[in-house]
């Protein structure tokens, strides 16, 4: 495969431009999530306010990521669009991109995960598709995941 | 193009037909059975044994077999961890106000097993400090006479530093210390004598020298062998067993229990040979000169750090080990391994499980290229061409030399 599919210029640009990088205070749970096999690390605080209904959502999500670019603009694709939404959106999202990221490596040809989605979230989810490549490339499956697997923890902490 | 020998070396024919021939001719449990099949076995096993001792200078009856090298540190680890309670070995045991001294270029399995012995036994783990530069800190820490180990490495697995083993060994001596040596880098690409180094212990792998998995060799010295308690104990392992209890083997065999990897122990054996027709000064030498290559052409490309001896002179080449690690500016090392993948060029990305070494460094990641008796000009050639690709395509060319070729240093191919 080329490398242009791996690296899409969307990775490209959130790896070197991460958005709302960094840790901020208040926050409601801290999660320090590490790939072993490469040292990639990312620490994700959880902020969370309450929407219409008294739903949970994610008011902030600040984090701190060392690694790849794959790792780095991963994390910054998904505060990017999860920032604000609720915590059922974010679990759905969780879905969709593992699926994107590891559906080519079972070899499987499934709907367009970002068609379950609905549309509002699929929207602001607009960049997660860019990271298809990765599912050819096992090893880098995790460096994908890292950061949304920091974020599912966090969630899982305040429930 | 393959320059990931330091993970684990491809294997000769002569080692896989060495192997073949063993299982399809001569194979059958060792040290057990008096058929005549078994006979055959076990003198194929205790034959290699003899050869793999025979090419680090060692008698047979040192060499115990083990898994792999990290089984080899851990039997030890473990066994001292035992001495207190064992006859004849407590003046082996460790306890609080006792000390443990590693260093921080060590592989996690030279670092790992001792934090988990002092763990167990209230003794206190210390290191030598690494220098900017990748060298041991030698001024960081004296040794006590409360330091009861030393446990380092030859050559690091990352840097290629060979650390000096007769200043460390006196060190050691002068305090009643045990030595142990983590030859895994060592024995595989220079020629080495265990026995004349001075130190207690030693450990290496089969699969780093030509030779299969599952195999690991750990060499001591006799009297250290006969006064440990065993590690893993079961059949093969014993002299007498009733109800109450038993008793043990002498060694190598106190430390070999169960079935042992008979083909692997053939299979190393033939590597040993392999490499011994070579001979490990000129396998030592090959690996320098492509060393020497890889550092030079390094250098040239620009933008690129390399952790540990940069030196490429002969003389400084003949005090290091074949294994560059190295930070492209501006690419992380997993990146960096993605576009050498790419093209064919296989190395390794990470910390090298030593995640401590690379902290100390500053770094996080570095891309690893490292070199065995069958690799060639060309795939450092290829590797060189792939890391200048690796800039161009993340367009972090470095100025001076995007000003001496043309390129605007920041396009690349996308």
């Amino acid at each position: 495969m080329d490398l242009q599919e791996l690296y899409r210029e969307t990775i490209l640009d959130h790896s070197r431009r991460p958005r709302y990088a960094g840790l901020r205070a208040p926050f409601h749970a801290e999660v320090h999530q590490v790939n072993p096999i490469c040292g990639d690390e990312v620490t994700l605080r959880l902020r969370l306010g309450e929407g219409e209904g008294g739903e949970r959502t994610l008011q902030d999500v600040s984090y701190e990521a060392v690694g790849c670019s794959i790792s780095q603009a991963s994390a910054s694709v998904m505060v990017d669009a999860l920032t604000g939404r609720s915590a059922r959106d974010a679990a759905d999202a969780y879905q969709a991109f593992h699926e994107i990221v590891t559906s080519a490596a079972r070899g499987e040809t499934t709907m367009d995960p970002m068609e379950r989605l609905h549309e509002d979230l699929a929207e602001a989810l607009g960049d997660a598709p860019a990271f298809a490549g990765v599912a050819r490339y096992p090893a880098r499956v995790k460096c994908a995941l890292l950061g949304w697997t920091a974020l599912r923890q966090a969630l899982v902490q305040t429930a | 193009m393959y320059l990931d020998s330091g993970a684990t070396s491809q294997r000769p024919l002569h080692v896989l037909d060495a192997e073949r021939r063993f299982l399809t001719t001569s194979n059958a449990a060792v040290h057990r059975g008096a058929h005549a099949l078994a006979e055959e076995a076990t003198d194929a096993y205790e034959s290699a044994r003899a050869t793999i001792a025979r090419f680090v200078g060692a008698a047979p009856d040192e060499i115990v077999l083990t898994k792999n090298a990290t089984e080899g540190i851990n039997l030890v680890a473990y066994s001292l961890g035992n001495a207190s309670t064992t006859p004849g070995a407590a003046g082996l045991a460790l306890g609080p106000g006792d000390e443990v001294v590693v260093t921080e270029m060590e592989h996690h399995a030279n670092l790992v097993p001792w934090q988990e012995l002092c763990r167990r036994t209230g003794a206190t783990l210390r290191w030598y400090g690494v220098t900017d530069g990748g060298e041991l800190d030698l001024g960081s820490i004296e040794l006590t006479e409360h330091t009861k180990v030393l446990a380092f490495v030859h050559t690091s697995n990352v840097l290629g530093t060979v650390n000096p083993v007769p200043e460390l060994v006196e060190r050691a001596r002068s305090v009643g210390a045990l030595v142990v040596l983590d030859a895994c880098q060592s024995v595989p690409h220079l020629p080495v004598d265990l026995p004349a180094l001075g130190v207690d212990v030693a450990v290496f792998s089969g699969h780093k020298m030509l030779g299969p998995t599952g195999i690991g060799v750990m060499w001591a010295r006799r009297e250290l062998l006969d006064a440990l308690p065993p590690f893993l104990t079961g059949g093969s392992m014993i002299e007498t067993v009733t109800m109450e209890g038993s008793t043990f083997a002498a060694p190598p065999q106190k430390f070999e229990a169960g079935v042992p990897m008979v083909s692997q122990a053939v299979g190393l054996a033939a590597a040993c040979d392999y490499l011994s027709e070579i001979g490990m000064a000129e396998v030592a030498a090959h690996e320098q000169q492509l060393t020497g290559r890889i550092l030079t052409g390094l250098a040239e490309l620009g933008g690129v750090r390399v952790a540990g001896p940069v030196g490429s002179t002969a003389a400084e080449l003949a005090h290091r080990g074949g294994t560059v690690a190295f930070v492209v500016d501006g690419v992380h090392a997993h990146d960096v391994g993605q576009v050498l993948d790419d093209a064919g060029v296989a190395v390794r990305v990470g910390h090298h499980c030593a995640w401590p070494l690379h902290r100390r460094l500053g770094l996080q990641a570095t891309v690893r290229a490292s070199t065995h008796v069958y690799s060639t000009e060309a795939d450092v050639d290829a590797l060189l061409t792939a890391v200048r690709a690796t800039q161009e395509f993340f367009g972090v060319v470095p100025l001076r030399v995007a000003a001496t070729t043309g390129s605007n240093g920041t396009g690349g191919t996308r």
